[in-house]
């Protein structure tokens, strides 16, 4: 009996939305691949996420102290090709928040929680994403990209430097994960 | 006739508004693929889901494929398209702290998006970060990033460097597709008992 009741809840009891799976990963690179091809086609250039960050903070700081900002030549050259309102990567930014938010909703995967492995604690995984966070913001300032700005943007157009920068990027993600990092997500 | 950039003038307003389109088109797919879950980011290292390896090879490949067609077809200059200065140690120092920044924060910047979009705290978390760090290497590195760019070098691709003509690395990218494909469906059941 109390198998049937158990399968057999009746409606309404679970009202929690089961999320819709994710695409086929070769049919989402796909259509990835063509919005890539797009900025290509349309701008010349292709995909960015990191440099709409640059711009930003290059703004803030010259809020703050336009002297101090000048003396940086990484906040002068951001801020010599105008306010964060009219760059292109901002803009990008801005729309790849909207679609994923709205991909997210229409999937039911859109809820305020805190996604971590399933051995730490809540409050450590916050920690580790806002560490993790600095970390890869300085490396991608030192190569120039990220994994969308140069991995991706530039592999497509068998970019040297982005192969390289690639590699690194797997051998330490590999190294870090198996060496000190299997208890964050294992 | 492509890139539109260098044939037609598009306005500030239209620019900005493409931006903003093929925004939309690149946060969709993200969160289509799951991007957006950073157990499914992390999942890459552990060999236990390579989705995030497949759609990012899935994704190259189809660009390059569509660039190379596009420019043999003559529809498209590739001199006009930017491609970022290579500077190799850069490229692998940079890599490299990414790389230790991608799997301790379980995400990148683009993806980290994607997660706080869809309402990730963490996502937001590491959003932070990334400002932080920007941030903080504007203030702290920027001599340092001057010499970075007095020293990379202008449009180095495998085939300005080999000689090879384009063609024959799309068709081994293709190739390295299929079979990094069959590869990693092997590694996801030899590491199937990892998933937490």
């Amino acid at each position: 009996m109390s198998s049937i009741t158990a399968t057999s809840a009746p409606a309404g009891t679970a009202t929690k939305r089961v999320p819709a799976p994710y695409w086929n990963p070769y049919l989402a690179g796909f259509g990835l691949g063509l919005v890539l091809l797009a900025a290509y086609l349309i701008a010349g250039r292709g995909l960015g996420a990191t440099g709409a960050f640059s711009s930003v903070a290059a703004w803030l700081a010259n809020l703050v102290s336009p002297e101090n900002a000048q003396a940086s030549a990484v906040h002068a050259r951001y801020l010599e090709s105008g306010s964060p309102a009219t760059a292109w990567l901002v803009w990008l930014l801005i729309g790849s928040f909207i679609g994923a938010a709205v991909s997210g909703y229409m999937a039911g995967r859109t809820s305020l929680t805190i996604e971590r492995g399933p051995s730490i604690t809540d409050n450590q995984r916050l920690v580790l994403a806002l560490v993790g966070g600095i970390i890869a913001g300085v490396g991608a300032k030192i190569a120039r990209g990220c994994t969308s700005g140069q991995a991706l943007t530039g592999a497509a157009v068998l970019n040297a430097g982005s192969l390289v920068f690639m590699g690194a990027v797997f051998v330490a993600g590999y190294a870090v994960a198996w060496l000190f990092a299997r208890k964050e997500w294992l | 006739m492509f890139p539109l950039s260098s044939t037609m003038e598009l306005t500030q307003a239209t620019t900005l508004g493409l931006a903003l389109v093929i925004g939309l088109g690149f946060g969709f797919f993200l969160e289509k693929a799951g991007f957006g879950s950073t157990r499914k980011l992390a999942a890459v290292f552990y060999f236990y889901d390579m989705a995030v390896v497949k759609v990012m090879f899935t994704a190259i490949v189809t660009a390059m494929v569509g660039i190379f067609i596009l420019s043999s077809a003559g529809a498209l200059d590739l001199a006009e398209l930017y491609i970022e200065p290579s500077n190799y140690p850069a490229a692998i120092i940079g890599g490299i702290v990414f790389g230790v920044g991608f799997i301790v924060g379980g995400y990148c910047p683009g993806t980290s998006l994607a997660a706080a979009a869809t309402g990730k705290i963490d996502g937001w978390v590491f959003i932070a970060g990334i400002f932080i760090g920007s941030y903080a290497y504007a203030e702290f590195l920027s001599g340092f990033d001057t010499w970075l760019a007095a020293s990379a070098t202008p449009d180095v691709t495998l085939s300005s460097l080999t000689g090879i003509p384009m063609g024959w690395f799309v068709l081994l990218f293709i190739g390295f597709l299929a079979l990094a494909g069959w590869g990693m469906s092997l590694a996801e059941k030899k590491f199937a008992g990892l998933r937490p």
